[in-house]
């Protein structure tokens, strides 16, 4: 409960909160009736979350929807339903974000490529989460050799220039799916590593890890049962940042023609496939463009969110 | 105070004996190394209390870890009844846990804040799978009721919807049920109101009496380790200085440390003039270079070379009254009084 | 010039009449989501200067925003600040931040609670002396470095010519706290605030710390506020003592008038809360029941009444007012003050 005094009142209440470590109060020093208060005040802010936010989490169900429903939604074939007399058309009633160079539906394309696209950011931050996750739980959690030695592989990872390296794994095994996916999971591991290693080596500091220990509570037990849930929050607000950062770099691996082949219909092909149109027919590569835009801002801005929902919580305790 | 020696241990039955204990820790990369406790020896016998008294940095805090194994001993032994802590690894040192518990100084950072106050007292039943499932449920309700928690209400809600007296019971609770023979308490109270303080004192005494505990009790403050022990020890630098029953103990110190810690205590009573009792002046040396011979002579008022030559053993100088000091103070022998209270 | 007499040329300044503080019905309120925060409800003293009143209380009773609102330390925003603090007869409350800075540092200075955080870490410690000095004296370099090397060895720290050159993390926890008084005494103030200036610091490094405070207080001339939780530090060491709970102040009198004849059930319970050197071990503790108050929704009547082991239903619904001084000075705010047979069952010395 950091949030009554803004900004100069920190120091403040942190000299409240100094006084209160010593009290008998619970931590924002005054209530009796906190238990009432503090359930009701967790419910508060869920319902109180911004509006910003829930037109963040609207876009992305809608977006996801569009995109598990894509085959049976009424939108011609993204590769197949092309009509060559009509390329590169505008937007019109019938296609509203146009045609590409093939004379293919802009609109359907963006679907179907919010479907790999989607799949290949997913894939590859869930991937990076679980390895990246462990790694750095494990390494912040055994603060000796394991530590050590799994923080330096860390390291190693992160210095590598990462589009160069997804790049080089693209193009020594392919422009598929699986490849890009693992190459965007290879470059999101040390980062998920980083963030979990941090939170957890604050987190093992506290004194409950140390109780858990001395109950007889092995390694695995305490890692899992009292770190874990306190480091999950940061591991998803970064996850969620990392999905943001891989579907740009999807689509920046297209641009650069070391991404999924033109065959598979993802973001970074659409916009591809329309730069070089883009003097003529700039709709080809604004329309994917800003799609990609607002799904980027609302999963930072989502992440922004539910960091601060969290702290908001940790300070509370 | 540089004591060494093993005069003061009992030479009957005890529940945990320390035999020159050492526990070294390295600073930075230095290479340099500080011995947090530089061979200590002490027992605690069943049932009693033993207080644990000494500023920060006389190795009172490392050397509860220590004994419960948290923190590894460089050398020395910890003897658990029969069993031989500091050799014991993995499985084997698991094993002792549920018999030997701890609390904590912080009452909030020792409550996982995402986990439900009913699983964190449980967590000790459920690990050594102690009975079924009812009788773990009743066992935590039994033991949240008797620190004076309203359990059916607690049990779902988490520790930050407690305050910081209520956490620390909370802690108390879930150290007693897995039915320990010791608690190592850690200033259990020294983060707390002092009316909160006196509670939690109080719930001690009545836990101690309840479920047969043997208590080790780490505090700063004397008044509070006088409050709730059976015997004090009072350690300075990593070293045992004096070892006594507590009313012994406060009305005639033997160590001039003792002395200096109990005339610097502020009274609650405006006819004693602080400035006039008698102290000591500076600060705790760095323990990276600890003094030659008795640590304390840098800033004890008697100390002569014999103290920078020779580490003094600690000797009995009344019944059960142990004193690790070339030149104890005799009984109601006061120490001179500190000539400037500054330069 | 020495430091004592830099005091001199700013105590020169017109003294008026006036006595040095006057805190009249002081209220600070804090804006909080769950509602307003009484920080500080109504408290009123006077003190001259040379005097020290000791203000005890504990954590929520109000003590720590008690004086960073007399010296108008408060956040700007959601705070609420009323009634009077008249220094030297000039009206404080709402004087314009331009006008504080003015006295900040020279007419009042504070030395805080954890020595660490309040000193900046990547400074040297001479710098930081000499900062305020110049700010408020407008002297030369080298006059300020002199005036800093006769403060530091005024505040009892040996070598201080190699300590003026040392950053804060190369001092340990007393010698850092001993810096802090000499930059609070640095211009002569004549209000001194010491917020719990010893909770950080060992025992023995206490009472150091505690004499050097009485020593700088005496041979200045200051006034001193010194704000604790603990009882025994005030004991032998001010001259008033104000009792605070829940924003009020519940009891005060000269510090002898206090602890021979203390009238307020708090007071009392508080005492005997902590336990005792003198008395034998595995003494049972008498405790105050319950927890502190709540600040934002305080009890009707007395605010100690739900903890109060003489409550009556008039103490639940009517709150006693602070009473007039009697001929010792004493005050206090309680329907059925502890009479003296009460106080000796209740076993305070």
């Amino acid at each position: 409960m950091r949030d009554p005094l803004p900004d100069h009142g920190e120091e403040l209440i942190h000299l409240m909160h100094d006084s209160e470590a010593r009290s008998d109060v619970p931590a924002d020093s005054v209530t009796q009736q906190f238990a009432a208060v503090s359930a009701g005040t967790v419910k508060a802010k869920r319902k109180g979350l911004p509006l910003g936010a829930w037109i963040a989490i609207g876009w992305m169900a809608i977006l996801i929807l569009a995109a598990i429903l894509a085959p049976v939604l009424p939108i011609p074939d993204p590769i197949n339903d092309a009509n060559p007399l009509k390329a590169a058309q505008g937007p019109t009633l019938d296609h509203i974000f146009g045609l590409d160079g093939n004379g293919r539906d802009v609109f359907s394309r963006i679907i179907w490529g919010a479907r790999n696209s989607l799949f290949i950011a997913f894939a590859a931050v869930i991937t990076g989460f679980l390895i990246g996750g462990a790694l750095g739980l494990i390494s912040g959690y055994f603060k000796g050799r394991i530590g050590g030695v799994l923080g330096a592989i860390t390291d190693i990872l992160l210095a590598f220039p990462q589009l160069v390296l997804a790049l080089a794994v693209v193009s020594f095994l392919g422009r598929t799916v699986f490849n890009v996916t693992m190459a965007l999971a290879i470059v999101s591991i040390p980062i998920l590593a980083r963030i979990t290693r941090a939170s957890a080596l604050s987190w093992s500091e506290r004194d409950f890890v140390t109780a858990a220990r001395a109950q007889g509570a092995g390694h695995i037990r305490t890692m899992l049962r009292e770190i874990l849930p306190n480091v999950l929050p940061a591991m998803l607000s970064i996850a969620l940042l990392g999905i943001a950062v891989a579907i740009v770099a999807e689509a920046s691996l297209s641009l650069v023609g070391a991404g999924v082949k033109p065959d598979v219909t993802t973001w970074g092909n659409v916009i591809f496939s329309g730069q070089a149109y883009i003097r003529d027919a700039p709709s080809m590569v604004l329309f994917p463009s800003m799609v990609i835009f607002f799904t980027v801002y609302a999963l930072n801005y989502l992440g922004d969110v539910l960091r601060a929902t969290f702290d908001v919580r940790e300070s509370a305790l | 105070m540089a004591g060494t020696g093993k005069a003061h241990l009992s030479q009957g039955e005890t529940v945990l004996r320390i035999e020159d204990l050492f526990v070294e820790f390295p600073v930075g990369r230095s290479g340099l190394k500080v011995s947090a406790v530089a061979g200590i020896s002490i027992d605690v016998r069943e049932g009693e209390t033993l207080g644990l008294v000494g500023e920060s940095g006389c190795g009172k805090s490392t050397l509860g870890k220590a004994i419960m194994q948290i923190v590894t001993a460089n050398s020395g032994q910890v003897l658990f009844g029969d069993i031989e802590l500091t050799t014991l690894k993995g499985e084997e040192l698991r094993q002792t846990r549920p018999r030997l518990q701890m609390i904590f100084q912080d009452p909030i950072s020792s409550l996982n804040p995402r986990r439900r106050v009913g699983k964190i007292v449980r967590e000790g039943l459920d690990i050594w799978k102690i009975g079924d499932e009812a009788s773990r449920q009743a066992k935590v309700l039994e033991v949240l009721e008797v620190v004076g928690i309203d359990a059916e209400a607690a049990i779902g809600r988490r520790p930050h919807e407690f305050s910081g007296g209520q956490c620390q019971r909370i802690s108390i609770a879930r150290a007693v049920a897995t039915e320990p023979r010791v608690i190592i308490c850690d200033e259990p109270v020294s983060a707390l109101d002092v009316s909160v303080q006196a509670q939690i004192l109080n719930l001690l005494e009545d836990m101690k009496a309840r479920y047969g505990l043997t208590l080790v009790f780490i505090a700063h403050d004397l008044a509070v380790v006088k409050n709730i022990s059976d015997r004090v020890a009072v350690m300075y630098l990593g070293k045992l200085c004096e070892i006594a029953t507590p009313d012994d103990l406060y009305a005639s110190p033997a160590h001039p440390y003792t002395a200096a810690l109990l005339s610097a205590i502020p009274v609650a009573d405006p006819e004693v003039n602080p400035t006039l009792r008698g102290g000591v002046g500076g600060e705790i040396p760095s323990p990276l270079a600890p003094p030659s011979g008795c640590r304390f002579r840098t800033r004890c008022p008697l100390a002569t070379e014999k103290c920078a030559e020779e580490e003094p053993q600690v000797q009995e100088v009344r019944p059960n009254h142990f004193v690790a000091c070339h030149f104890p103070l005799a009984e109601g022998q006061d120490l001179p009084a500190l000539e400037a209270n500054i330069a | 010039m020495s430091a004592a007499s830099i005091k001199e040329s700013s105590a020169t300044t017109p003294a008026s009449e006036a006595p040095l503080l006057v805190v009249n019905d002081l209220k600070t309120y804090f804006k909080t989501d769950r509602g307003l925060v009484r920080a500080v409800d109504g408290v009123s003293f006077t003190l001259e200067r040379g005097r020290t009143l000791g203000v005890v209380g504990e954590s929520g009773s109000g003590k720590t925003v008690l004086s960073r609102s007399i010296m108008g330390l408060l956040p700007k925003r959601d705070v609420e600040r009323s009634g009077s603090v008249k220094f030297e007869g000039v009206e404080l409350v709402g004087a314009d931040t331009s006008l504080m800075v003015e006295y900040w540092g020279d007419q009042m200075a504070m030395v805080f609670q954890d020595p660490m955080t309040s000193l900046n870490p990547v400074m040297r410690v001479g710098k930081q002396i000499t900062e305020g000095l110049r700010q408020h004296l407008d002297i030369s370099k080298d006059h300020a470095n002199q005036t800093a090397l006769a403060l530091l060895s005024s505040v009892g720290i040996p070598e201080p010519e190699r300590r003026l050159r040392q950053y804060p993390h190369e001092m340990s926890g007393g010698m850092r706290q001993r810096v802090m008084i000499a930059i609070a005494i640095a211009c002569g103030p004549k209000l001194l605030f010491a917020d719990e200036p010893t909770t950080a610091l060992d025992v023995t490094v206490q009472a150091q710390i505690l004499d050097l405070l009485q020593t700088q207080q005496r041979d200045r001339y200051m006034a001193m506020i010194l704000v604790t939780h603990d009882l025994g530090v005030v004991a032998g060491r001010t001259d008033e003592i104000a009792v605070m709970y829940a924003g009020k102040v519940v009891e005060k009198a000269p510090t002898k008038v206090l602890f021979s004849n203390l009238r307020h059930p708090y007071t009392e319970a508080l005492l005997s809360s902590i336990p005792k050197i003198s008395d034998p071990s595995h003494t049972r503790l008498k405790t105050i029941g319950g927890r502190p108050p709540n600040l934002i929704n305080p009890p009707s009547g007395c605010k100690f009444s739900p903890r109060c082991a003489y409550a009556t239903d008039k103490c639940r619904t009517e709150e006693p007012p602070l009473s007039a001084p009697d001929s010792d000075g004493h005050q206090f705010s309680c329907w059925f003050p502890v009479e003296l047979s009460a106080k000796q069952t209740a076993g305070v010395r």
